[in-house]
């Protein structure tokens, strides 16, 4: 949909790019300096716990903030300057609006379609977002999925090339949250970039090209799903109840393992391939039997934790 | 269509799914009008008003009254809400400037209180043989800078209130004394003198006066039409100053 814009390609402008941004209120630093850039064609995740700066981020992309300082372009636009040409380009999703209670989804889609000078058709949008059924509900009368799906629905109908979505899922049951994630991989294979704020890791980890985990209000990590998992020390969790105790020494003396515990009579050794090689051989050595045998690789849950983990001093 | 188009017609739409609002914009000032025209004495002429009929005064106020209930009952809890709840907003990441949306209730607001005032002054010809105004120039720019102040108020409400339930309150806490200088209560013809005065300087109590002038045949004081516009300027000027968009 979008030829020369190959994902990666260094060649190719990113779509947003975001430098050394930073907003304070009433004096205190909610972003301290955020550096990223997003590839066309990306869905970009930006994770972190609550108050690290994600929306605030978000909003000085979308141009309804002034950042203090810093640089933002989208599509080479300044969000607050251009503002005309940028509302063109770019689909939003708040994370706290509602649109008026008594106006009807098919209202709705018809007056957003009237904004821009060559909206999608919203009737086959509609199909799309499964709420052909529901033209004639009013908005206060939806569910909290139909409600994200309309506002997908309003976010798309400009035809833009960036769409921001911010916590599009939370509130939603697992079912809608699901559904919602595959809307969002079909916004993505038709070619718009997304940059998707998200404080679910397996919303983060299923659907983001690469994720910036915000933390204090800056950028703590960069990558992609598994290099993050890869990056966290022990990706390999290994857990076991041993027929008979097992000596700590012998644990800690374990090639590359990173943490071990003890609970309830269960071993859980967090290390890497070397790692498990080497429990199994202890185990053998010592003729123990592992019952319960599991070995996992950790998740993006892990790496998230141990990079935000010192979010609370 | 036009993007304001869109939004005025989707907006009027709204409007005409708001009963109670409508009732007090559009129905109740003619309701009381019409309670009032069954009072017997009320339809006789009173040699303390130049032998006017109370009825008479009345047909003036209660067309303000409707300017009231448009300005300052019902439109700022509306925009309040926009505000509040995200909508504003939201319209300000589409290519339609937010300000489109405050406009086209503005406007419906006013058109609302249009067709109160013109149901009234037909409910007062034709139940109560009050006559029509009797110098329509005067009385609809009497009217017009009535309503462009009560708007005005409405919109200032909305400015200095932070949430939607403080607009409410704000505006009922400003809405009775500008029902009482309007003269609802008692017509400002039939005020006491010294209150008359304070009275004719204060927002509604000028327009009612200008209103009630014109009504009788004459062209409105200046004095009682600068008075309105001063008012609505320095409200305006109030609103603009202290709206926020979030």
């Amino acid at each position: 949909m979008w030829p020369g814009a190959v994902r990666g390609d260094p060649r190719t402008m990113p779509i947003i790019e975001v430098n050394g941004l930073r907003k304070a209120y009433g004096g205190r630093p909610v972003v301290d300096g955020v550096a990223f850039a997003v590839e066309e064609g990306e869905v970009f995740g930006i994770l972190g716990p609550n108050g690290a700066g994600k929306t605030t981020t978000v909003e000085c992309v979308e141009g309804l903030r002034e950042p203090d300082a810093g640089a933002v372009r989208v599509a080479g636009l300044d969000p607050r300057g251009d503002r005309d040409e940028l509302t063109g380009i770019l689909g939003v999703q708040l994370q706290e609006s509602e649109l008026q209670e008594k106006l009807t989804v098919r209202e709705a889609l018809e007056l957003y379609s009237a904004f821009y000078p060559d909206p999608a058709d919203w009737r086959e949008l509609a199909e799309r977002l499964g709420l052909t059924g529901k033209l004639t509900t009013r908005f206060g009368r939806l569910s909290g999925g139909q409600k994200q799906r309309l506002f997908i629905a309003l976010a798309l109908v400009g035809r833009p090339r960036v769409v921001v979505l911010d916590e599009l899922t939370t509130g939603l049951d697992p079912r809608a949250r699901r559904d919602t994630w595959k809307l969002i991989e079909e916004i993505r294979d038709s070619g718009v970039t997304v940059l998707l704020v998200t404080h679910f890791m397996e919303e983060a980890q299923r659907l983001c090209d690469r994720i910036a985990v915000f933390r204090q209000g800056r950028v703590a990590a960069l990558d992609t799903p598994a290099g993050l998992i890869r990056r966290s020390a022990g990706s390999t969790v290994i857990s076991f109840a041993p027929s008979r105790p097992l000596d700590d020494g012998e644990l800690t003396g374990l090639p590359e393992a990173t943490t071990f515990e003890r609970r309830d009579g269960r071993v859980t050794v967090h290390g890497t391939d070397t790692t498990v090689n080497a429990v199994i051989s202890l185990l053998a050595r010592h003729q123990i039997t592992a019952h319960q045998l599991r070995v996992v690789d950790s998740t993006l849950d892990d790496a998230f934790l141990q990079l935000t983990e010192d979010q609370e001093d | 269509m036009s993007a304001s188009t869109a939004v005025l017609r989707a907006e009027l739409r709204l409007f005409l799914r708001e009963p109670f609002s409508l009732f007090w914009i559009v129905g109740f000032p003619t309701v009381l009008l019409t309670i009032l025209g069954l009072i017997p004495s009320f339809r006789e002429p009173d040699p303390d008003l130049g032998g006017s009929r109370v009825i008479d005064l009345y047909v003036p106020v209660n067309v303000l009254l409707a300017m009231i209930m448009a300005g300052i009952q019902a439109l700022p809890p509306v925009l309040s809400g926009y505000r509040e709840r995200g909508i504003l907003r939201r319209m300000s990441t589409t290519p339609v400037r937010p300000a489109s949306l405050l406009a086209a209730q503005i406007a419906l607001h006013f058109a609302a209180a249009l067709v109160s005032a013109l149901l009234v002054v037909a409910v007062g010809r034709i139940a109560f043989d009050v006559a029509l105004p009797g110098h329509p120039p005067g009385y609809l720019l009497a009217l017009l800078l009535g309503a462009l102040g009560a708007l005005a108020m409405g919109a200032a409400v909305t400015a200095v209130a932070p949430t939607t339930k403080a607009t409410t309150v704000l505006g009922s806490i400003v809405f009775f004394p500008m029902m009482f200088l309007a003269g609802v209560w008692v017509p400002v013809q039939a005020m006491p003198g010294p209150l008359r005065s304070v009275v004719e300087y204060l927002p509604f109590g000028a327009a009612s006066q200008a209103l009630g002038r014109a009504a009788e045949g004459g062209w409105p004081d200046w004095t009682h039409l600068g008075v309105t516009a001063a008012w609505a300027a320095v409200l305006i000027a109030a609103a603009v100053r202290w709206f926020r968009w979030e």
